[in-house]
């Protein structure tokens, strides 16, 4: 079993299968929990155009499942390299204030975001 | 002036009949004549007054000029550039005022250049048509009801309009080639990895590529010349050495095997733009070259790839935009979800959200398999058929585009087709590829571009091919009327 | 022996894993050049990439690779020659990338195992399944701005290597004694400082139960972030009761992160968690493969030093030490290359040595509060002492003294000893005058001893000894008072 293999498990009762159905219908749930994972505030008077939308692009994933993809290694990175790797030097000073000031909200150093709770 | 060449321009200057602030000011002037277009965001005209004052003055003192030194041209505005607002053509960072150069900046500010401001482009680089930017669309110079292409837009039309002799882009499905094939200007992605990220704003990590438009492939070749080589700061960029592609422009083409994929001529090819790339085919093989019938079988899977991959990896990239540490920020937020949420509903236009959220879907769990990883393997399919092609030919010529440029808000409401319109052009990206577009004449008085595809590492042999047959015909010389 | 806390009706198996975060002791971070060291004022400690600026790219850190290799070969794991970085994503204000950087697939390290000492003797083997490089998150800060949580991201990109134990471990005591070797191994191979209060060393560790060690695992909880070994014992016991007397009353366990709370000595729920985050796990496109060459394992390999494990046996078997010292000496290889050095000067006096170090160097140095490395008194030093206890020159309590002395800062043992006139007295002629002169003061004691009572002769050694001012070589000064008693 792969590591890790519950993070792969379906959030909301969808298909787990690979090969028989590339997409379902997107409902506006589905739309709704794709959003919440993107952290995109979504109208409710947006939704419906708005999933209507993604289901046509969905569509064009059905051109996936004819390729034939038996045995294929996929490509992540477009030329057979290996990663070159960095000397553990400190090689940075404080720009602290530079950086804070790119910030809307900031003060004491700190970067602000409303209470989080834990 | 308007449409010199660098070289052309160089020449002056070395003459000493033009300074480098003279030229930088007449591209000025020219860019507030050619404000219509749209096709600057921001033009930073001390900026380059202080760069072009700064070239006049070494020269002066006796400092040898390189090609590019005292040359004006433009940044995409996806290029970090210290001190000088870069958006990408995005709400999100409108006012945002990066803290240090892209090393494409870097690269041609040494060289003496001098930028005059920041071209328009679709909104993080997600767009054919330069309709999606924050800072209005961009007008073809060749018909302003026309798009320029997208998402190197601004370029290409700052460009073809002669207001610069050439400016960097982007391509990450076609957005620097489809461009310049719409505007009637040369347009060169270079083989991923072959010219450093540092400092180019992120789209889709494993396909972007800094390129450059100009007016003819020689320019092209001066200014990858400039920018290519190997970055320790960004661990994709090849360590492979680069050689320089000026010198060997002027290779002779007997010989030279170009493959003609008849994938790439199908029904969707407008008649118009299929005569200009047969002329322009014939015209290779009045050169010395060999045309070869080939096939590149999975070319047609090639756009469900690349909208489920290039999404993937926006949807992680953009992730880091939530109104925290730079960028929009929401005035509303009662809490951490509506902070993030909002700032990115507000920030993000409607085409960004939507490849967001196709991403993070082809990414979620249970889908991972059949959309994301399924596509990747369809990549190296892609590329596979490429490198068997590669074994028989040295480069695959077609066009560009399918279409000549279409009408502003023809596509606009229909993501689909214009997906399509990068049809001939992903695959490239997919395969990290170089590839040239190249002006093949005019189809209904609209430019249309031929396509030179090479493999990886191969832009002198690609970029000499293009040069030859500029040198044997003037289609790159064409101009709009004023 | 704490597998369970009362006596049930069905013996309950308690199943635990744990999760440990050892953060690698490197100048620089993970991905970029900036500093990781503790303590810097917020935000200080940032590069543009730790800021996720749009354009920045990040660049793994060479130290922090051969790191994850040393520990890996210290555990007989496989090395992977190909890894791979994975984008974990979510969304949380000290995550700035609003992705971590991680592995996930193909760790750099695969499964190896450590052998684990309990407290109550046993010996156990514990399979680590995996042990992967992963940049660690900033820090929010909660209660010093009104209505607002702060952020800082000095921390943000240093680099971790998380420890990922099979679930293995049967009670708290085990889960803690494998925590004890893990922290004293990453330690020893100087790849992580293993500061708990400074949170460079954490663990998350899971907890189940189930009736008897062939049923199926029930369902997990997850107990975050706890950084101490006491902790760690007092939640997983605490939620190991829990699970079982829910369990017991029918409920069932909830998959979830729970904290642990030290001041009520509970688990409680993580509030505002959302269930199960889907991570949308992928390869990191700005990241190839991570390829470790056979000549950088072998490299590493003969780089190792002796591990804990092999150095405590050979004190055993070679040494003749008894294990309990063993144990103790090899908690830190500070401690043990200490001991080490003295013994270099004493061969063959293993024991007094290691007396010495486990007693009074260890006391001295907890009622300092300081480290082996930051004694005044080096193992040289100690060495010169020891020798001068060993040929007789002062006895075993002078030698105390003089330790005292040492550490105090106030010479040598040689310089001490002379200043102070403290060598033992040997000599027969001055022990005899002092004898004599003992039992002239007490004629009553004197026949009292001559009369039978045996016992008094302490008193007369006593006394002897305050007349030496300690000073007489204690199996001398016995000889010659039963002789001169004897009359």
């Amino acid at each position: 079993m792969r590591f890790g293999a519950l993070q792969r498990r379906a959030k909301f009762g969808r298909s787990r299968f690979l090969n028989v159905c590339f997409h379902m219908s997107l409902d506006h749930a589905a739309v709704r929990h794709i959003a919440r994972l993107a952290r995109l505030a979504v109208a409710d008077d947006q939704l419906e155009s708005l999933r209507s939308d993604l289901q046509r692009v969905l569509h064009l994933f059905d051109d996936l499942a004819a390729a034939n993809v038996d045995n294929l290694v996929p490509l992540a990175h477009p030329h057979d390299q290996a990663l070159s790797l960095r000397d553990d030097v400190v090689s940075e000073i404080d720009r602290s204030a530079e950086l804070l000031a790119l910030a809307a909200a900031s003060q004491g150093g700190y970067y602000l975001v409303p209470k989080v709770i834990e | 002036m308007s449409a010199a060449s660098i070289a052309a321009l160089a020449a002056e200057l070395a003459a000493g009949r033009r300074s480098a602030r003279e030229l930088a000011e007449d591209a000025l002037l020219r860019a507030e004549r050619g404000a219509a277009l749209n096709s600057f965001i921001r033009i930073d005209a001390d900026g380059a007054r202080a760069a072009a004052n700064a070239v006049d003055a070494q020269r002066a003192a006796g400092a040898a000029p390189s090609q590019l030194s005292g040359i004006p041209f433009a940044h995409k505005d996806i290029f970090c550039t210290r001190g000088v607002a870069t958006t990408c053509g995005s709400r999100m960072l409108r006012d945002f005022v990066p803290p240090y150069d892209a090393q494409v900046v870097e690269r041609l500010a040494s060289a003496g250049a001098v930028s005059i401001g920041k071209t328009n482009m679709d909104e993080f680089a997600m767009g054919s048509s330069n309709e999606n930017s924050a800072y209005g669309a961009v007008a073809n110079p060749w018909d302003t009801a026309r798009v320029p292409g997208g998402s190197s837009g601004g370029s290409a039309a700052a460009v073809a309009a002669g207001i610069v002799p050439f400016a960097t882009g982007t391509d990450t499905g076609g957005s620097i080639r489809q461009p310049a094939a719409f505007c009637g200007v040369t347009g060169l992605k270079p083989t991923y990895g072959r010219v450093s990220r540092h400092g180019m704003i992120a789209y889709a990590s494993s396909l972007d590529c800094a390129g450059v438009l100009a007016r003819s492939a020689a320019d092209c070749a001066v200014v990858f010349d400039a920018i290519a080589g190997f970055d320790p700061r960004d661990a994709t960029s090849v360590a492979r050495p680069a050689e320089a592609t000026l010198a060997l422009l002027d290779q002779p083409l007997a010989g030279l095997r170009i493959g003609v994929a008849r994938e790439y001529f199908g029904s969707g090819v407008q008649a118009g733009v299929g005569e200009r790339v047969h002329a322009a085919l014939a015209e290779l093989e009045r050169l010395g070259a060999v045309l070869v019938d080939i096939s590149l079988a999975n070319a047609h899977h090639a756009i469900a790839a690349y909208y489920v991959i290039a999404p993937a990896e926006a949807s992680s990239n953009l992730a880091r935009y939530d109104g925290v540490r730079y960028g929009h920020r929401t005035a509303q937020a009662r809490s951490l979800d509506e902070l993030y949420s909002l700032s990115r509903a507000e920030g993000f236009g409607s085409e960004v959200q939507r490849r967001i959220l196709v991403g993070t879907y082809a990414l979620s769990a249970g889908y991972y398999d059949a959309y994301y990883l399924r596509a990747q393997k369809v990549r190296r399919l892609i590329a596979n058929d490429f490198a068997a092609a590669f074994a028989e030919v040295d480069l695959i010529a077609g066009p560009t585009a399918p279409t000549t440029a279409f009408r502003l808000g023809e596509k606009a409401g229909d993501a689909l087709a214009m997906y399509a319109a990068d049809v001939n052009t992903v695959a490239v990206n997919l395969a990290g590829l170089p590839a040239i577009s190249v002006p093949a004449g005019l189809a209904d008085g609209l430019p249309v571009g031929l396509q030179l595809i090479a493999p990886a590492f191969a832009e002198a042999r690609m970029l000499n091919a293009a040069h030859q047959l500029q040198q044997a015909t003037d289609w790159h010389l064409q101009e709009p009327a004023a | 022996m704490n597998a369970r806390m009362k006596p049930a009706a069905s013996a309950w198996q308690a199943v635990i894993g744990l999760e440990i975060h050892a953060q690698l002791s490197t100048a620089s971070k993970l991905f970029s050049g900036a500093s990781t060291a503790y303590g810097a004022e917020p935000n200080t400690q940032t590069a543009l990439l730790d800021c996720a600026m749009p354009g920045t790219l990040p660049v793994p850190n060479r130290e922090a690779v051969r790191k994850a290799i040393q520990f890996g070969l210290a555990i007989d794991a496989t090395i992977a020659p190909q890894s791979v970085f994975a984008r974990k994503n979510y969304f949380y204000p000290d995550l700035p990338k609003g992705y971590q950087i991680s592995q996930y697939e193909l760790p750099v390290v695969g499964a190896g195992r450590l052998r684990v000492r309990v407290d109550d003797g046993r010996v156990i083997e514990v399979e680590i399944q995996r042990a992967h490089l992963e940049e660690d998150a900033g820090k929010s800060v909660h209660d010093a701005f009104h209505a607002e949580t702060g952020i800082d991201l000095n921390r943000a990109g240093t680099p971790l290597l998380e420890i990922v134990s099979a679930p293995v471990l049967h009670s708290a005591a085990e889960a803690v004694a494998y925590m004890r070797t893990v922290h004293t191994l990453v330690r020893w191979l100087g790849i992580c400082d293993g500061n708990m209060q400074e949170g460079s060393f954490r663990c998350d560790c899971n907890v189940s139960v189930r009736r008897g060690s062939d049923a199926p695992l029930g369902t997990r909880t997850e107990i975050k972030n706890v950084n101490s070994f006491r902790f760690v014992e007092k939640a997983i016991e605490y939620e190991i009761e829990r699970q079982i007397r829910a369990l017991e009353n029918g409920e069932a366990i909830v998959q979830e992160t729970r904290l642990y709370d030290p001041a009520r000595h509970q688990t409680r729920s993580m509030r505002s968690k959302e269930s199960a985050d889907d991570y949308r796990y992928f390869p990191d496109p700005d990241l190839p493969p991570l390829v470790i060459a056979a000549a950088d394992i072998a490299r590493e390999r003969d780089a190792l030093p002796e591990l804990p494990q092999a150095r405590r046996e050979r004190y055993v078997a070679q040494l003749g030490l008894p294990e309990a010292d063993a144990d103790q000496l090899c908690a830190d290889r500070a401690t043990a290359d200490y001991f080490e050095a003295v013994l270099a000067v004493l061969p063959g006096q293993a024991k007094l040595c290691a007396n010495w170090v486990l007693g009074e160097v260890a006391a001295s140095l907890n009622e300092a509060g300081i480290e082996i490395a930051a004694a005044p008194v080096s193992a040289a030093a100690l060495a010169q002492l020891l020798a001068r206890l060993r040929e007789g020159s002062i006895s075993g309590k002078i030698a105390k003294d003089v330790f005292a002395a040492m550490w105090a800062g106030e010479g040598s043992a040689d310089a001490i000893i002379e200043a102070r006139g403290l060598r033992q007295i040997s000599d027969s002629g001055a022990l005899a005058a002092a004898i004599a002169a003992v039992l002239a003061e007490h004629p009553s004691q004197v026949a009292d001893y001559r009369g039978g009572n045996e016992k008094l002769l302490q008193f007369f050694v006593g006394q002897a000894m305050k007349r030496t001012r300690g000073q007489a070589n204690p199996q001398q000064l016995n000889e010659l008072l039963r002789r001169a008693l004897a009359g």
